[in-house]
């Protein structure tokens, strides 16, 4: 198989408006003739939906949350980058698109991220148009901050909810294209498989979670918008029920699998508390803007706070070790994701952790300067140049609480420690995904009719991500790309007609899914699937997590191999088909875990370099900082389904080029 | 430190075959539940026995478990998402029980909101309340004039954050006596009404959602403020005010 990108030619400032000019088009009384079905209704799904009906198109959009508002993306807090420029500092279209790429460890697409960055500043005006309440100044203009990566202030956000705002915004947008009869919106519906016409995606087979009934619904067009993979750590900040499904099904189909082994572990989650821990918290990057990172320098001090003989606050500043900011001192406690949560992770390793529990990991993200440094603004502000501690003290709690009221509150909840008093605890944690289905540039991955958007694809953000670029990716793809590409794709089939469900290939599809259903409801193994999800968790974090090197990735292979064999023999699901069962619908999603796990060791395995979120323990320098191996490295990895036996997986290689940025090493300092 | 502990609990839990089924409480032992745990961690526990005990387990709603996508939805010991204030179910901790405790888990109660199945309830009456009118109806288009064009006073832009803040959870109508859903509506209401993108059709938005509300069968609002009180996310009761405001403005159009 030969991989084509299709990145239009001419200079990267151009190459999206030339290939937009060039592109087909379907003129509006064609529309109406086609269908299109949209899987997944978070930021990339919803704004598509609601895009193609708008342009008159015929839209059923599938979630399998009881409603659309519900989508992951809506948890997501910190922010949304753009390159406005309106603080006046040097931002533009070329340092955001450079700063992805470098921020991504030049593993990312060039022509795809300059693109994110070029429409970076329409998505603003759209969601503002939709009256999404992002934060303003006093003289009513938009307010921005920094995040981590960058040395700008372009990140847009809505106190700490900004996904959530974002995504109301998109599901406004759609729930007004439901209202008026273009969209049909099918919520509590889950895709269990991709159904082919003639080598194109025709349509696919989705359970009615409530019924159980197997349903079949065609279209001309097939996008998969269902987020990423990350819940196969179990352990992860993903909704318990984001899942690989559609896109690990899609791959059995014939679309391939890129970088998988590119997870993003966020720095500043809440550390884990105890074994019955069911998913992980993330705390807003946001807060690294006015927090610092630290853990005691002594290991004893480290000690006696795991023992509980010490409270942080009685660590004097001398016995500190603010790590990033030694390390770093450019980006301090902004540097990217990544970097902070090797840096926690490896002062961890080195005993100075601070969580007392079996893990001993945990370090402090402390708001006690903050809140003298801007208490004592507030107090000058307020006329008052002389102001008593207590007085700095108290104004300061003010302005975090202003800021970041919410999160504090939500720790508080989770932790039962008030944040403003003593230091927060955090720890990294799985969050993101860089890999998905590989897409060429118009987001169509190998099969043709099927496109792939948002977190599920893999092209714009590399081996990391940088903070509030993924709210972006998703909003810039569907707002943005797929009505343009999708549209091009369907400029051939407006005399194809309504495409019948009583074809072969619909039959055979739905057999394969109730095959697998029954199989597993007839099984009556012993243990639930719970049992299985989190041993596959448990070998993912230990040998395909933080740090990863050849023995873990050669036994993490073959053990979860071993997993899935047991899986199959010895899995318990309860219940019937016929009727809401979440045990089904985890083992039916587990399955698919169980195999891109596998894939992503794999993958993790043949990459024999450290480039962002993948860090390869023997490829690193004498600092601890990921080596990059560009000459041998600088490729996509992406993986060809060959039947169930994982190990079988044919790797294509995408070569990456840079024509208009010039690779360097990532320094932060 | 909160001081890591376990707990036994006994669970008197609300099971439904289907929404046609007549349901009941049934009686369950918990042991060795950690006070670190969430509430629905403690369910997970639970239900992994039943599992174990080849007992069909208990179907809850749940997602993020964060507290913000709005999908858990128990009502325990007679309060929506339980004994705390401003949280989701998700955010309860055991920490908030005692060893000992029986602790009632009951679904949403609200004729608007049928029992699909033991603890989860169908919300979709508050999906068309949204599609009604619960938008700006700018087109998706990318041709929208720059974001600072229209400047917005912070204090407009603060209140309608404060308004769109629902997470549409439907506590406030499981916890009227009246089952009523105007803090949900008020808040959407709201958040446009003070934003200068929604007034154009600030009147037919009023009317059509609060046509759509009282055709799902939700009751009225008589200012009793347990909605507010329960509001995970602290909505306040002026954007029912404000709603009231609205459309009585759009009735004498």
């Amino acid at each position: 198989m030969k991989l084509d990108s299709k990145i239009p030619d001419g200079h990267i400032s151009e190459k999206w408006t030339n290939h937009k000019n060039n592109l087909k088009l379907v003129a509006p009384n064609n529309r109406p003739k086609i269908d299109i079905i949209i899987v997944g209704t978070g930021l990339a799904g919803a704004s598509a939906a609601a895009s193609f009906a708008e342009m008159g198109y015929n839209v059923k959009a599938f979630c399998y949350q009881d409603s659309p508002r519900r989508a992951h993306s809506i948890a997501a807090q910190g922010g949304i980058n753009a390159a406005k420029n309106y603080q006046n500092d040097g931002d533009s279209i070329y340092r955001l698109f450079y700063d992805t790429i470098k921020g991504g460890d030049y593993r990312a697409r060039e022509a795809n991220v300059h693109r994110l960055a070029e429409v970076s500043g329409n998505i603003i005006d759209q969601c503002v148009a939709q009256g999404v309440p992002f934060a303003r100044e006093y003289g009513g203009m938009l307010d921005n901050r920094s995040f981590g990566g960058t040395q700008v202030q372009r990140t847009f956000y809505a106190a700490g909810q900004t996904g959530q705002q974002l995504l109301l915004g998109a599901y406004s947008a759609l729930n007004r294209q439901i209202g008026l009869g273009r969209v049909e919106m099918y919520n509590r519906h889950e895709m269990l498989e991709l159904v082919k016409v003639d080598g194109k995606a025709r349509g696919i087979i989705a359970r009615n979670l409530i019924t159980g009934e197997i349903e079949r619904h065609s279209a001309h067009a097939v996008i998969v918008a269902t987020g990423g993979y990350g819940n196969v750590y179990f352990l992860s900040t993903n909704a318990m029920g984001s899942n690989v499904t559609a896109a690990w099904k899609i791959h059995r189909q014939g679309a391939l699998f890129a970088n998988p082994a590119y997870v993003q572990i966020h720095p500043t989650c809440i550390p884990v508390h105890g074994t019955n821990q069911s998913k992980l918290t993330l705390m807003s990057e946001s807060l690294r803007n006015s927090g610092r990172i630290w853990v005691p320098k002594k290991k004893e001090d480290a000690e006696a706070i795991r023992a509980g003989k010490l409270k942080p606050v009685q660590i004097a500043e001398g016995d500190r070790d603010y790590f990033l900011e030694r390390r770093y001192p450019a980006f301090g406690n902004l540097v990217p994701r990544d970097v902070a949560s090797r840096a926690a992770k490896e002062r961890c390793d080195a005993g100075f952790g601070i969580e007392a529990n079996d893990t001993n990991e945990g370090v402090y993200l402390d708001f006690s300067t903050e809140i003298q440094n801007k208490g004592k603004q507030a107090a000058y502000a307020k006329g008052n140049h002389n102001p008593s501690a207590a007085e700095i003290t108290a104004l300061g709690k003010q302005w975090l609480e202003e800021k970041y009221g919410n999160l504090f509150t939500m720790y508080q909840k989770i932790t039962d420690e008030n944040p403003y008093e003593t230091p927060m605890k955090i720890y990294p944690a799985v969050h993101y995904t860089m890999g998905g289905v590989w897409v060429d540039y118009n987001l169509q991955s190998t099969i043709p009719g099927c496109f792939v958007a948002g977190e599920a694809n893999f092209s714009d953000h590399g081996a990391n991500r940088l903070g509030a670029s993924a709210l972006m990716q998703g909003l810039a793809d569907g707002y943005f790309v797929l009505p343009y590409t999708v549209s091009n794709y369907l400029a051939d089939d407006i005399r194809t007609g309504k495409i019948s469900t009583d074809l072969p290939e619909f039959v055979e599809a739905e057999n394969r899914v109730k095959d697998q259903i029954n199989s597993f409801i007839n099984n009556k193994g012993t243990k639930s699937v719970d049992h299985f999800h989190k041993r596959l968790g448990n070998i993912m974090w230990n040998k395909v997590g933080m740090g990863r090197n050849e023995n873990g990735l050669t036994e993490a292979i073959s053990e979860i191999a071993a997993l899935k064999e047991e899986f199959y023999k010895n899995v318990y699901v309860p219940g019937s088909n016929d009727e809401l069962n979440p045990e089904l619908e985890k083992a039916l999603r587990v399955a698919d875990f169980i195999e891109l796990g596998q894939l992503m060791a794999m993958d993790a395995l043949q990459r024999k370099e450290s480039c962002g979120g993948h860090f390869r323990e023997e490829y690193q320098d004498s600092e601890g900082e990921t080596l990059r191996d560009d000459v041998n490295f600088s490729f996509v990895g992406a993986w060809e389904y060959q039947g169930s036996d994982i190990n079988k997986e044919v790797l294509h290689k995408e070569d990456l080029k840079y024509d208009f940025i010039k690779i360097a090493a990532r320094n932060y300092k | 430190m909160a001081s890591k502990k376990n707990i036994n609990i006994n669970l008197k839990i609300w099971r439904q075959k289907n929404a046609k089924a007549k349901g009941s409480m049934e009686t369950y032992k918990l042991d060795n539940v950690s006070t670190d745990s969430s509430f629905l961690e403690m369910l997970d526990q639970l239900n992994e026995e039943l599992i174990n005990k080849q007992i069909e387990p208990v179907a809850f709603d749940h997602d993020c478990r964060e507290g913000i996508c709005g999908m858990c939805s128990l009502y325990i010991n007679g309060r929506a998402h339980g004994p705390d204030t401003g949280i989701t179910t998700c955010q309860l901790h055991m920490r908030m029980f005692n060893d000992g405790d029986t602790i009632f888990v009951e679904p949403w109660r609200s004729k608007a909101f049928p029992v699909i199945k033991d603890l989860v309830v169908d919300r979709t009456s508050f999906e068309r309340i949204q599609q009604a009118g619960g938008f700006v109806s700018v087109n998706t288009s990318g041709n929208t004039i720059d974001a600072n064009a229209t400047p917005v006073p912070k204090h407009d832009a603060d209140k309608a954050f404060e308004a769109a803040a629902c997470i549409g959870c439907g506590a406030c109508v499981a916890t009227c006596k009246n089952g009523s859903a105007m803090l949900f509506v008020g808040a959407k209401v709201s958040q446009f009404a003070l934003l200068p993108q929604g007034k154009v059709e600030a009147t037919q938005r009023v009317l059509n959602m609060v046509r759509q509300m009282d055709e799902e069968g939700f009751g009225n609002c008589t200012n009793t403020g347990a909605c507010e009180i329960e509001c995970p996310k602290g909505i306040s009761l002026e954007n029912i005010a404000r709603m009231n405001r609205e459309f009585l403005k759009a009735s004498l159009k």
